[in-house]
């Protein structure tokens, strides 16, 4: 059934094959957020994002400000981590951030309840396109749609790249996550903000905001705020444009085709078609520092799951342990399932000892039967993987390639193209974990050298 | 953790890797769809041949499911009899025989089927054949008496539709061999073969439609409308998609029409003869055997069609359909091949890497 869509709003120009229609349990969508009062201590990861890890720029028992930036580096795929409470530095130890067993250091921070921000906060004075990627990297902020790819890396093209599409992902494809839908109807001022000194320093000609058509109310806010402002023009440099409401409608490479028509090459990133992608949030976050200095220092959460009391958004500081917010949601049952991020890309977590970090948009406390987990058994051939895989791959052929170590084959078969969205897993009647075999596959061709 | 002093965190959760999603569909509702699917062809050949065609279908189901339990147990394999396959491949053997064929032949090839067709491969989806077309194969050429006789409907339909029984029976004396009885008489296709005349009654709607203007082999394949609604069916439950069905069917329509000359009552007859619609809907859609992707389907489907109107018109057997499908079996693996898919930005990968080849020879 297809959505009246607001006046303004542009349709999609390609469809792409495949995807699935999971539960989308959006809960908590057009809930007013709730402020977690900020923690005791935070432990913050000096590395919150694809590339080089910080090194610490503080020593234990330091006094430091809301804000001030505590670890860094000198790579340029990388980004600052910042202070989220102000207080003392209480240590230094080698910990795991997610659970995925990799280590590195947390700088755990003792709150002194205040709140101070750092003096040394200030508004970037931006003159140049340098200027405003310097901004970006001072603000932390990283790829926020969960991905946690340092922005300012991003920003920065290789030379000979001209990008002149602006995509902005708000499609918000995960079940449950409502964080891009309510900054789309509520944080609309400081998001264009983000996205106007974006178009305007990076001399973008076009931006393209990408939605799903199940959020009709952001489609209208947005509208409405494009009216007012002299810098958009509906008809010259900015569009709205609507998809079909499915996942993984907000994959990369599906959002940029959707919106544009434009097919990244496997093996290719979107500036090399011409575009740049950033979600909702990292333009608003972009947004704030260039409007207040005030870098990226909490996260607006979707906490949800049956294992939640009442389902809500929570804006959380980072660096927040997963205890503290269930305990300040409230939980009514325990959980066996605890996944940072959406259900379908997010990460299981091993204790709830782990804390909030940059590119985190949900916290799922599940219970059974919220979740469905492999249990594989043979293969029957029905092809529902092939049929269901936004990428057009075949992972049925790739899983029983590897399973007889056939490399050659496995590469034929394009599995570098494989976005891990979990499309295959889902649609699966043999509950054959695939994505895991995905993954596997792609580890073994990178240690292969076949990654092209 | 202060407010919430009833709620225990447990030691350790789940971590496996993502997705934690999952559909409910499983292999079992899949088989449960190919049951309900058949449903329609197992009451109507219980009406139009009589309660032995219930035995048959019990005596098939029950060797299929209790050689699939020994099998996996011989082999220390996980039991496999929950997921209803060998329930379905029982069912769709039965659907296969001719409604007098003895009973032991009848359990000898559901044991066949699966130990030999199945098991012996590693079990469901790992066949090259569909077990069910090379049982009824093999029973033909080992039992092949069972097969001379077309199946004959029960008396109170051949009292209120005379039509059934095709006029055929007395003029086909050439093809009846020593073996068979008076009351004998050769499939429609067969007596088309020996150059008899289509039957008079191939416009009777009704009779074509519900009972089958025709003596047909099989208990299952002769009320056409519980075939389609069956495949509508699976149609609709997305358990197979219309590629394979129509490319096959398709084909056969293409090339009668051609071959008869235009003459659309030679197509009506050869769709409704020889099983094809049966095969059509569901023994050539069975996953293990067919190709994977849409394209392998279809090239699958006209390969299928081609075949069965080869052997129906210019080869000396009257049966095309079971040999077009084993023959198209031993041709998946490769059509799964040649009709790979290619990635999302594949095409566009590979022109790119061109035009690069190409500008490093200018320089």
């Amino acid at each position: 059934m297809r959505v009246k869509l607001p006046d303004g709003v542009k349709d999609q120009v390609a469809h792409i094959k495949g995807g699935i229609h999971p539960d989308y349990n959006k809960n908590t969508h057009n809930s007013e957020p709730v402020t977690m009062p900020s923690p005791k201590t935070v432990r913050l990861p000096v590395s919150m994002h694809i590339g080089t890890a910080c090194e610490p720029i503080v020593k234990v028992r330091d006094k430091v400000g809301l804000g001030q930036v505590i670890a860094d580096s000198t790579s340029r795929i990388s980004s600052p981590i910042h202070a989220t409470v102000s207080g003392t530095v209480k240590s230094i130890r080698e910990g795991d951030v997610t659970s995925s067993g990799s280590k590195v250091q947390i700088i755990e921070i003792e709150s002194d309840g205040e709140m101070r921000p750092y003096e040394g906060l200030k508004v970037s004075e931006i003159r140049s396109k340098e200027d405003f990627i310097k901004a970006v990297r001072d603000s932390g902020v990283v790829g926020l749609g969960g991905a946690g790819f340092p922005t300012s890396a991003k920003l920065d093209t290789p030379p000979g790249i001209t990008i002149d599409t602006l995509v902005v992902n708000g499609a918000e494809c995960e079940p449950y996550i409502t964080v891009d839908d309510y900054a789309m109807n509520n944080d609309i001022e400081p998001f264009f903000i983000g996205l106007t000194n974006t178009m305007k320093w990076l001399n973008i000609d076009r931006a393209i905001i990408g939605i799903e058509d199940n959020k009709v109310e952001a489609m209208e806010n947005l509208l409405s705020y494009i009216k007012k402002d002299p810098a958009l023009d509906i008809n010259k440099n900015i569009d709205v444009v609507s998809f079909k409401a499915q996942y993984p409608q907000g994959a990369e490479k599906i959002i940029i085709y959707q919106t544009t028509g434009r097919k990244v090459p496997v093996g290719k990133l979107p500036h090399d078609v011409g575009v740049l992608v950033l979600n909702v949030n990292t333009l608003l976050e972009i947004g704030i520092f260039i409007s207040t200095g005030m870098p990226l220092l909490t996260r607006l959460i979707t906490v949800d799951g049956s294992a939640v009391r009442t389902p809500m958004n929570v804006l959380v500081p980072i660096g927040t342990s997963i205890a503290e917010v269930l305990d300040f949601v409230g939980l009514r049952e325990n959980p066996s399932l605890v996944i940072m991020g959406g259900p379908m890309m997010g990460v299981a977590v091993s204790s709830l000892d782990k804390t909030i970090i940059k590119q985190n948009n949900a916290l799922l406390a599940l219970t059974q039967k919220d979740y469905s987990l492999a249990d594989e058994s043979e293969c029957i051939r029905c092809a529902h993987c092939i049929d269901h895989c936004p990428m057009h791959l075949q992972p049925t052929s790739i899983m029983k390639a590897l399973k007889k170590d056939e490399m050659d084959k496995v590469m034929d078969l394009q599995v570098m193209a494989c976005i891990e969205c979990g499309c295959c897993d889902y649609v699966c009647p043999a509950k054959i974990p695939l994505v895991h075999y995905m993954r596997s596959a792609k580890t073994k061709v990178r240690e292969l050298g076949g990654h092209k | 953790m202060a407010s919430d002093k009833d709620i225990m965190y447990p030691e350790n959760f789940i971590i496996t890797s993502s997705p934690y999603l999952r559909q409910a569909k499983n292999t079992r509702m899949i088989m449960l769809d190919v049951l309900i699917a058949l449903l329609p062809c197992v009451v109507a050949s219980t009406i139009i041949y009589g309660t032995r065609s219930l035995l048959i279908i019990l005596v098939a189901v029950a060797f299929a499911v209790l050689s699939e339990g020994l099998s996996r147990r011989v082999m220390k394999r996980p039991q496999t009899i929950g997921d209803l396959s060998a329930v379905v491949t029982g069912l769709i053997l039965a659907l296969n025989l001719p409604i007098d064929i003895p009973l032991w032949q009848v359990a000898l090839g559901s044991v066949f089927a699966i130990v030999v067709c199945k098991q012996i491969f590693g079990g469901l989806g790992q066949n090259i054949f569909n077990p069910a077309m090379v049982t009824r194969i093999a029973m033909m050429s080992a039992f092949s008496a069972s097969f001379m006789t077309a199946s004959r409907p029960v008396q109170w339909i051949l009292d209120r539709f005379p039509d059934v029984i095709a006029e055929s029976t007395a003029t086909s004396s050439a093809t009846a061999s020593a073996t068979m009885d008076a009351m004998s008489n050769p499939t429609p296709l067969q007596h088309f073969k020996d150059g008899g005349e289509l039957f008079a009654n191939v416009n009777n709607i009704f009779v074509n439609v519900f009972l089958g203007a025709h003596d047909t082999l099989a208990i299952g394949e002769t009320c056409i409308a519980a075939i389609l609604i069956g495949g509508i069916y699976l149609l609709l439950r997305g358990v197979i998609k219309f590629y394979i069905p129509v490319s096959y069917i398709g084909t056969v329509a293409v090339l009668s029409l051609i071959y008869g000359g235009f003459d659309l009552s030679f197509v009506g007859f050869q769709m409704v003869v020889g099983g094809l619609l049966f095969a059509a809907f569901f023994m050539a859609t069975d996953y293990a055997t067919s190709p994977l992707t849409n394209t392998g389907k279809v090239v699958y489907g006209i390969g299928l069609g081609l075949i069965t109107c080869f052997i129906r018109f210019w080869g000396s057997l009257p049966e095309g359909v079971s040999y077009s499908i084993i023959i198209m079996n031993i041709l998946t693996p490769h059509i799964d091949r040649w009709t790979r898919h290619k990635a999302f930005g594949q095409r566009e990968k590979e022109s790119m890497d061109r035009a690069a080849a190409k500008e490093a020879k200018h320089v």
